[in-house]
């Protein structure tokens, strides 16, 4: 398996290179450090709530209300930076948000036992409802928040912004978390085969309630970042994100049916996704095309999944064991 | 009850054999239902009973032999072609849909047509209806059928039975789920079919319910024919005798039998449904059997043990501490390890490595704050797959590129990892060839012989008999006995299994 997914991640990544040459081949200027920079920056939202969705995705689960979270910890901290207090409170209060917002997702699939998809897709109305609640509907513009507030995400440092760098970091600490802590080897063994985790010892309701928790905070962190870049905050920010974050994790390799994919092949995924979005507008791609471009990715993706993880047959002919044997 | 008449079969079996790989599950085996008669197939599991089922209804295929029809061979070579031929089966757990109405359910795939071709709705609920009122069942043609308990289900199945105007009537342990009331129900509407002319085949592993309606019997064990006869001429030690037959011919590792100290004590062991006032000891070095029927209760406590389900009341003592186990790794902590019985869905992750499954159960032990520290999961896989004898590429392999043999080597070498104090193996040896069996048994013996306390849980009475130093026969959820030494016989293992008490 781990030949198959190297060899998968290293499919994506040629499909990745062969895009960009031809997209340089157009348009030199794509390739130049800057512009391969500003393409990571703009992806860099898409990373992180990529990681939160792989984990929910591991467990045999689905999270779609990461956007609707995500803005609703935005409005939050918008009306919070609005009412002054410090970024320095309103950013873990963010986090905090999200991971409850996420517990409530965690909770229902857990406890209740209801099916994520279910529970997410009612979420996903409801987070954004609040939102309509707290606000009336009302924007909050760029002029009602703080200098602080907005700069933190745009500020360069070592030449590039902070969005980039806490998404790096973001990408970071979860590969350790994902290949070396017990919590990220419960998540594979629990969408690997949840009746084999049970025996083992571990609490699948509990794991995928974890999942939630650490998708939901994610959200929130980008809730903060994404309402800051774009110095707006409403309702339906992020409105439809989380089919993108989804399909990003698709093409990332992240079997839907849980256990299978990892940090990189859902970077990997965000970066093919980012491309498309950044780059094909630029050379002159339609939107329309756009669409259809990465629909068709996901697609291809997909069947690369089912033919990968095709069963080889059953093992009825004893010969490879008793030779072994012998 | 009609004297039974000495004309033809309606439907014969002679000399029919089925393997899969590694079992013979039916050899040269002959079957004959009478018209109008109830025929009993008794035999112990394995004895190849749901085998002989399967090639009736047209889902298996025999290797060898014929199938008769009023004397005619015939070929079942499709579930539809058995069907046509007027078989039909009442299964255990009665193949039905449950969200289709009754009159759905009976006239599914042969529905009554209008002269456009679509279903003739009318027809179809008029004639459910007196097809059920002919049995003498009361039900509602328009309901769902998820709505009706398990006894209305058998009367739909019937029911359905009838409307392809079924000749023989299959009815596989068909009181398995049943309370009293509805058995006897059933029973009338045996006779009913009876007084019909159907033969059915009636399967059950119930001595009273056998001499109660069957007409004729016919004993397998261990998938060959082993005789037949007229009920009125049985008796219960002789259907009994016949079903567990001689001499044990596969042979277990002599054991030296070096008993320890108690180590698990289980008292008021019980649960709402499954189980009640289960208690037991299990001593270090010991191999204590579970044996019963299937559904007889024995995996259910296993499971409560290793805290999968919650018991409802009893107390559990390992080593002089009384344990509370409310999940699975309360177990595992506690020293008490279960390996089930469907090794494949319950067991090996694929898609995860070879030493990533085996040392799951044991990452408390190989973590630090919460961290892995693979050198030491590859160090304790290397060590007990190692002991296993395991054959693979590298420890960093998927376990689903491994045969299915060395799998399981990899899911006990997980277990053992965890360094338990009492192992409970859910049919070991179940569905493994002869070969892989002996090593199993050799392996349990070492494992005994190492100290570790073990729980076997089996529906083989060879397996139970050749292994275990004291067997615990369970029946419909309590312990009906609880046998050593010279009383360690198949006969009583079957008599208690069976709930026939001591008469012999």
């Amino acid at each position: 398996m781990k030949a198959a997914l190297t060899s998968r991640d290293a499919l994506l990544t040629y499909a990745i290179i062969a895009m960009t040459a031809v997209i340089a081949y157009r348009f030199p200027a794509f390739i130049t450090p800057s512009s391969l920079a500003n393409t990571f920056n703009d992806t860099a939202p898409l990373m992180i709530l990529v990681i939160g969705q792989m984990i929910v995705i591991l467990t045999k689960c689905i999270d779609l209300s990461v956007a609707a979270t995500l803005a609703l910890t935005g409005m939050v901290a918008a009306l919070m930076d609005g009412a002054g207090v410090p970024l320095a409170l309103v950013i873990p209060a963010a986090i905090a948000l999200g991971a409850m917002l996420g517990m409530v997702n965690g909770l229902l699939v857990w406890r209740v036992g209801i099916p994520s998809i279910v529970v997410t897709l009612g979420t996903m109305t409801i987070y954004r409802g609040v939102i309509f609640l707290m606000t009336d509907g009302k924007w909050v513009n760029a002029h009602e928040m703080s200098d602080a507030f907005k700069a933190l995400p745009r500020l360069h440092v070592l030449g590039l912004p902070v969005m980039s760098w806490v998404a790096i970091a973001v990408i970071a600490i979860f590969a350790v978390i994902m290949t070396r802590t017990v919590l990220g080897r419960s998540f594979y063994a629990v969408g690997g085969n949840p009746h084999a985790a049970v025996y083992a010892g571990i609490d699948v309701g509990r794991t995928q309630f974890a999942a939630f928790s650490i998708s939901g905070a994610l959200a929130g962190l980008v809730g903060y970042l994404w309402v800051s870049r774009y110095a707006v905050a409403y309702v339906d920010v992020a409105g439809g994100f989380e089919l993108d974050v989804v399909a990003a994790c698709v093409i990332g390799g992240i079997s839907i049916a849980g256990g299978i994919g990892g940090v990189r092949g859902a970077i990997l995924g965000c970066i093919f996704l980012g491309i498309i979005k950044n780059a094909l507008p630029v050379i002159g791609v339609s939107p329309f095309w756009q669409m259809a471009i990465s629909g068709t990715a996901i697609v291809l993706a997909v069947a690369v999944n089912a033919l990968q993880n095709r069963p080889k047959g059953r093992l009825i002919l004893k010969t490879t064991e008793t030779g072994a044997r012998a | 009850m009609p004297q039974p008449v000495l004309s033809q079969p309606v439907l014969s079996l002679r000399a029919l054999s089925k393997s899969f790989p590694g079992v013979k599950a039916l050899q040269d085996v002959q079957l004959d239902l009478y018209a109008g008669e109830v025929t009993a197939l008794i035999g112990e599991n394995g004895a190849g009973k749901s085998t002989i089922v399967k090639v009736l209804t047209g889902i298996y295929q025999p290797d060898a032999g014929e199938i008769f029809l009023d004397g005619t061979a015939v070929k079942f070579p499709s579930s539809e072609a058995a069907a046509a031929a007027g078989v039909s089966a009442i299964h255990q757990e009665t193949v039905l849909f449950d969200e289709l109405t009754v009159a759905e359910n009976i006239w599914l795939g042969h529905a009554p047509k209008t002269k456009w071709g679509l279903i003739d709705v009318a027809a179809q609920r008029g004639q459910a209806a007196a097809l059920l009122d002919s049995i003498g069942a009361k039900i509602d043609p328009d309901i769902l059928l998820r709505e009706l308990g398990i006894a209305q289900r058998h009367l739909v199945a019937i029911a359905r039975a009838l409307s392809i105007d079924a000749r023989v009537v299959i009815m596989d342990e068909p009181t398995a789920a049943l309370s009293h009331k509805e058995i006897q129900e059933l029973y009338e509407l045996v006779e009913t079919l009876k007084s019909k002319g159907k033969a059915i085949l009636f399967i059950s592993h119930k001595f009273d319910e056998i001499f109660r309606i069957a007409d004729r019997y016919t004993v397998f064990r261990d998938g060959q024919f082993v005789g037949a006869g007229l009920m009125r001429e049985a008796s219960e030690a002789q259907l009994v005798q016949m079903m567990v037959g001689r001499a044990v011919d596969q042979i277990f590792p002599a054991r030296a039998r070096n008993i320890g100290d108690v180590v698990l004590t289980v008292a008021g062991y019980s649960h709402p449904t499954e189980f009640a006032d289960i208690r037991f000891s299990l001593h270090k070095g010991e191999i204590l059997g579970f044996y019963g029927l299937v559904g007889a209760g024995r995996s259910e406590v296993m499971q409560a043990l290793f805290g999968i389900t919650k018991p409802s009341a009893g107390a559990v003592n390992l080593e002089g501490q009384v344990r509370v186990i409310r999940t699975t790794s309360d177990a595992i902590a506690a020293g008490i390890v279960y390996v089930p019985e469907d090794r494949g869905r319950q067991g090996a992750i694929k898609g995860l490595p070879i030493f990533q499954n085996a040392s799951l159960p044991s990452l408390t032990k190989t973590s630090r704050a919460g961290f892995l520290r693979l050198a030491q999961e590859f160090a304790l896989t290397r060590e007990y797959t190692q002991a296993l004898d395991l054959r693979a590429a590298s420890l960093d392999q998927d376990i689903g590129l491994l045969s299915g043999g060395n799998q399981q080597k990899v899911v006990i070498a997980k277990w053992l990892a965890t360094k338990p104090r009492v192992i409970i193996l859910d049919e070991p040896t179940k569905g493994i060839d002869i070969g892989s069996k002996a090593m199993v048994h050799e392996f349990m013996a070492k494992l005994a012989a190492e100290g570790l306390a073990v729980i076997m849980v089996s529906s083989e009475i060879p397996e139970v008999l050749g292994m275990s130093d004291r067997v615990i026969v369970m029946r419909e959820g309590r312990i009906a006995a609880e046998l050593t030494g010279d009383a360690m016989t198949p006969e009583a293992l079957v008599r208690a299994a069976a709930g026939l008490g001591e008469a012999a």
